[in-house]
């Protein structure tokens, strides 16, 4: 088989959607294409017997009941949905929330919202591995407390927390435990039941279903979680989510959590053996790279790497035929690095010259050759045009010069 | 982003990598830029001491494509140039010559600022000189 190129390595920005989603998904655009809400007659039923369905396919990949799923459009509602739902809801209760530093946008940013409107907010800090201290988490908890709100998986570095102790520390104290799972869910074993977690976001464009659809698992028993609504209508989904539902996407959502379940296991240790393999064979070919984040808690497919002397977006100009991220100010919109990287105290300079690699489904042993030796190329040039590579090899300590910044 | 066709010919030609000789008299380095801001850039001239006329320029950067177009920009324009010629060499300039968006405009400052570090390097070398004995130093650069 030839290779196509360019090469898409950059699976936890987003996923194709599996053709087998796409099949499930194209007759609730046309014949089937009712109002789930319509409870009246026969295409109403259908759409609404199609939506039950899918949500029975996401409450199984996460050990859940299918009356604890609600439909959103994306993990960005379903975050905000969560935290400004229990903020509100439990306003009597307390006023403060605990999360990390290495947050997605999606959770800090709500978090920040609600400090200006009076509430309290504690992000904690990570540890060089990417990982919370629990003694840190346990330290910041207050009488006030009623949120918990850790990831999962981390989308920049793919660092797995620990949230089954965190769900016990949770659980213990009598907070709510939530935790944006994007990354980890059809990705890696989780089950609700583990992780002792009360409300979980998901998207289904980070498994290969669809954009514009996401899931936020809201847990019934022990205890039953109140959120109040931030969608007013209809009163669809229990009340915590009106809109009328996007059944083909929800099909699709449906779809990709079946398909993630059943392929799960194989489809994890495939991807693990090729980053094993990437990751072996860049270091290799190259020295001084460092993983940004532990390798022990990570997810199968991840590889975060920094490329010392070299910065990050004239190394993806290099391989403009290999779609990956980086961490450095240039390719972001802020114009600042990876906050995710400057949280694991490595230096601002690693995370300008750090490169993410996401494999996925179709990431072929090829690609990852190729990509290998692509990079390898592409480094050596440009480190022999980097000042930094020059002084350290006359033995500069960078660390130490006065830089003229401007 | 997309990347003009003259930035993409300087990242994949770059013009003049490379170092010249730093404790030469006639050389002068400019160094500007910090590895935690994403850009440093080393820039280098050597200066024909009987007609103050630059007759080599040399850089290396790190950084994103545009600062490395803008640095081997600047060393294609500096050489053959007076040091008060070069010293006139303006950011814009540069940023028109490669038709750089308003977020890669810092490049083309710290190209301009690389220039005028290594030209006042080399400046305070010739005074210095001149006030201690003088002393002959190679003015060949190293291949």
């Amino acid at each position: 088989m030839t290779m196509k190129l360019p090469i898409y390595m950059d699976y936890h920005a987003t996923t194709p959607v599996d053709p087998r989603v796409v099949d499930a998904m194209l007759p609730y655009f046309t014949t089937h294409f009712g109002n789930a809400a319509s409870r009246n007659h026969a295409f109403g039923w259908e759409a609404e017997e199609a939506v039950e369905t899918a949500r029975r396919q996401v409450a199984d990949l996460i050990g859940a009941n299918p009356k604890e799923i609600i439909f959103t459009s994306g993990a960005t509602e379903s975050n905000n949905l969560a935290i400004k739902g229990v903020a509100e809801m439990y306003r009597e209760k307390g006023n403060h929330i605990i999360t990390c530093v290495t947050e997605h946008k999606a959770v800090i940013d709500t978090c920040k919202k609600l400090e200006k409107q009076g509430g309290r907010v504690t992000y904690l800090p990570v540890q060089k591995d990417g990982r919370i201290d629990l003694a840190d988490l346990r330290a910041a908890i207050t009488e006030k407390t009623i949120l918990i709100t850790i990831m999962t998986a981390n989308n920049e570095i793919g660092v797995l927390q620990p949230i089954a102790e965190i769900g016990a520390i949770a659980k213990e104290k009598g907070i709510l435990f939530h935790t944006d799972a994007v990354q980890a869910v059809g990705k890696v074993p989780f089950s609700v039941t583990d992780a002792k977690v009360d409300l979980v976001s998901m998207s289904g464009h980070k498994f290969y279903g669809p954009k514009g659809v996401g899931a936020l698992y809201v847990r019934r028993r022990n205890p039953r979680v109140l959120l109040a609504e931030q969608i007013s209508g209809g009163g669809h989904e229990r009340g915590m989510r009106s809109g009328t539902l996007n059944v083909p996407g929800i099909v699709g959502l449906g779809a990709a959590a079946a398909i993630a379940q059943a392929e799960m296991a194989t489809e994890s240790k495939r991807l693990r053996m090729l980053r094993d393999e990437l990751n072996k064979k860049l270091h290799a070919n190259l020295d001084e790279l460092y993983i940004n984040g532990s390798m022990e808690y990570r997810l199968p497919h991840n590889l975060n790497v920094s490329f010392a002397y070299v910065e990050g977006e004239s190394l993806l100009m290099g391989i403009n035929d290999v779609a990956v991220s980086s961490g450095s100010a240039c390719t972001s919109a802020s114009l600042e690095p990876s906050y995710v990287l400057k949280a694991l105290g490595a230096g601002d300079d690693l995370a300008h010259s750090s490169i993410r690699f996401g494999l996925g489904r179709w990431t072929t042993e090829e690609e990852v050759d190729y990509v290998v030796e692509k990079l390898t190329t592409v480094v050596r040039r440009l480190r022999e045009m980097s000042p930094l590579y020059e002084m350290a090899k006359e033995g500069v300590d960078l660390a130490k010069m006065q830089w003229v910044t401007h | 982003m997309a990347y003009s066709n003259k930035v993409i010919d300087h990242y994949e030609n770059p013009r003049n990598v490379g170092s010249l000789p730093k404790d030469d008299l006639n050389v002068g380095t400019g160094l500007v830029g910090a590895p935690e801001c994403g850009d440093v850039m080393k820039l280098q001239v050597m200066v024909n001491p009987d007609t103050g006329v630059i007759d080599d320029a040399k850089f290396k950067t790190f950084g994103c494509g545009s600062a490395i177009a803008s640095s081997s920009l600047a060393t294609e324009w500096l050489k053959g140039k007076t040091v008060d010629q070069a010293l006139a060499i303006k950011n814009t300039e540069i940023v028109a010559e490669l038709s750089l968006p308003p977020v890669k405009i810092h490049c083309s400052v710290l190209a301009e600022d690389a220039i005028k570090a290594a030209i006042a390097d080399y400046k305070k070398k010739q005074s210095e000189a001149k006030g201690e004995t003088a002393v002959e130093r190679p003015s060949q650069p190293i291949a």
